[in-house]
């Protein structure tokens, strides 16, 4: 599969979740394990751009796709907007599920360009975070929807 | 958490699915998006000693216009569903209920077959599927059959397919953009139904399913015999618990959930 855009070859067990393969076999520890259980979206990755929890897919189930994580998002030293909105908005405090909440909006950011409020709120239903209250975290996506319009 | 070993194979086609299923016997199952069995297997309450990925059967992911009915690919994920015009046009139900599985993650993932598949009665799409009179096409090594929604969901987690038979279309009768509601009641964000009702005018009649009232998904038929003897929405709704068998959990108690039942097949009949 290609990882950030680099070729990754590695012999695993069946068994072996993506969320291990990006940890473990690729060395990317960005992506965070929260629940282990589907719930929380800290594991979140993109895959062929669309976000997908890596703790509920195999690695296998992603041989031959692209996936994008925390690590691959920005251009060189070139952040992603969504990163910057949320650095500039505090959209986050522990930092835990950050990884997975930045890849959510950015595939929800794809989906649906010009958000409302509540269309970020359910976006990000398959993303918990334990400390900031999401108010912020909401606050950055739609910052960062308008750069991103912007830009266009 | 690790799901116990097992054999991972691929499917090139529908049939080669089939013949890998039978070649491994039963404890082989196929995998689609896996949103229902890797959650199983990391828990280890499933262990298939081998998986036949079906994933990646792209020439079952679709919905078509097959004249007077819509023909709907196992394999088409919760997210096709959720943007198909098509879909909007002439079965605005499907759409609306598929927009209310899980989280966006799971809808990425997640296939229409898997959900039929998988046999719980606290899907949403099932009884949907229930409410349309849907009929399912199945694969196995003799060839195809059709199954009536209305026989195929057999018990909890128990379904009219054989082991190593394959769901590979969902066929439905149009029922329009419009004339449909979805009632799902849970109090945790991307959570299955506690209870849900789904309502809609099918083939000039209302039909009405529920979800998560008892082993199956369910049709609520006192509900729909009391709306042909001109009963109001509001009437009618009172026979929502008739017949149902709602558990006991966690979330609710059968009592509350029967009250639940009657609540939202009453708010699902006021919408449509
Ligand atoms: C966090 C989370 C929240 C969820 N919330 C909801 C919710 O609110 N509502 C809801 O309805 N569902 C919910 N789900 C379940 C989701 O809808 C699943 O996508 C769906 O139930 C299974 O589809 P799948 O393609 O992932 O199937 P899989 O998990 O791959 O398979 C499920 C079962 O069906 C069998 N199977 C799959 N495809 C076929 C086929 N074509 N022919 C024969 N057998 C087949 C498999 O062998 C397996 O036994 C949730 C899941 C998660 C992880
Ligand atoms: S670790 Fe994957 S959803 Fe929580
Ligand atoms: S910032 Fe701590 S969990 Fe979200």
């Amino acid at each position: 599969m290609s990882v950030n855009g680099t070729a990754q070859d590695h012999d695993v067990e069946a068994r072996t979740l993506l969320v291990q393969y990006l940890r473990e076999s690729c060395g990317l520890t960005g992506t965070k394990i929260g629940c282990d259980t589907s719930s929380c979206g800290a594991c979140t990755v993109l895959l062929d751009g669309e976000s997908v929890k890596s703790c509920t897919m195999l690695a296998a189930q992603a041989d031959g796709a692209a996936v994008t994580t925390i690590e691959g998002l920005a251009q060189g030293e070139q952040w992603h907007p969504v990163q910057t909105a949320f650095h500039e908005n505090h959209g986050l405090q522990c930092g835990y599920c950050t990884a997975g909440m930045v890849l959510a909006a950015v595939s929800l950011l794809d989906e649906i360009p010009n958000p409302t409020e509540r269309d970020v709120r359910l976006g990000l239903e398959g993303n918990l975070c334990r400390c900031t209250g999401y108010h912020n975290i909401v606050k950055s996506v739609l910052a960062a929807a308008e750069t991103m319009r912007a830009a266009k | 958490m690790i799901p116990a070993t097992f054999d991972y194979v691929r499917a090139g086609t529908a049939a080669e699915a089939i013949s890998l299923i039978g070649e491994h016997g039963e404890d082989a199952k196929f995998l689609a998006g896996g949103m229902s069995l890797l959650p199983l297997m990391k828990l280890r309450l499933a262990t298939p000693s081998v998986l036949v990925d079906v994933g990646r059967l792209r020439d079952l992911s679709y919905v078509r216009d097959e004249g007077n009915h819509l023909a709907i690919g196992a394999l088409t994920r919760h997210r096709d569903l959720e943007t198909s015009d098509l879909l909007a046009r002439e079965c605005g139900v499907l759409r609306a209920v598929a927009a209310q599985v899980g989280d966006n993650q799971v809808r990425h993932r997640g296939t229409i077959g898997g959900s039929v598949a998988h046999g719980d009665p606290a899907s949403d799409l099932p009884a949907a599927l229930l409410a349309l009179d849907a009929t399912f096409v199945v694969q196995g090594p003799g060839g195809a059959r059709s199954v009536a929604a209305n026989d195929f969901f057999e018990g909890f987690l128990e379904t009219a397919l054989a082991p190593d038979e394959l769901l590979t279309e969902i066929q439905v009768r149009k029922s329009g953009a419009s004339g449909f509601a979805y009632e799902k009641f849970n109090r945790r964000a991307q959570d299955w139904a506690i209870v849900g009702a789904v309502a809609a005018r099918v083939n000039g009649g209302t039909h009405v399913a529920l979800v998560n009232m008892g082993p199956t998904p369910l049709r609520a038929r006192a509900v729909e015999t009391a709306l042909t003897q001109g009963a109001s929405a509001a009437d009618a709704a009172r026979e929502a618990a008739v017949g149902t068998e709602p558990p006991a959990d966690l979330n609710a108690s059968p009592e509350y959930r029967a009250h639940l039942a009657q609540v939202l097949v009453r708010r699902a009949l006021e919408a449509i």
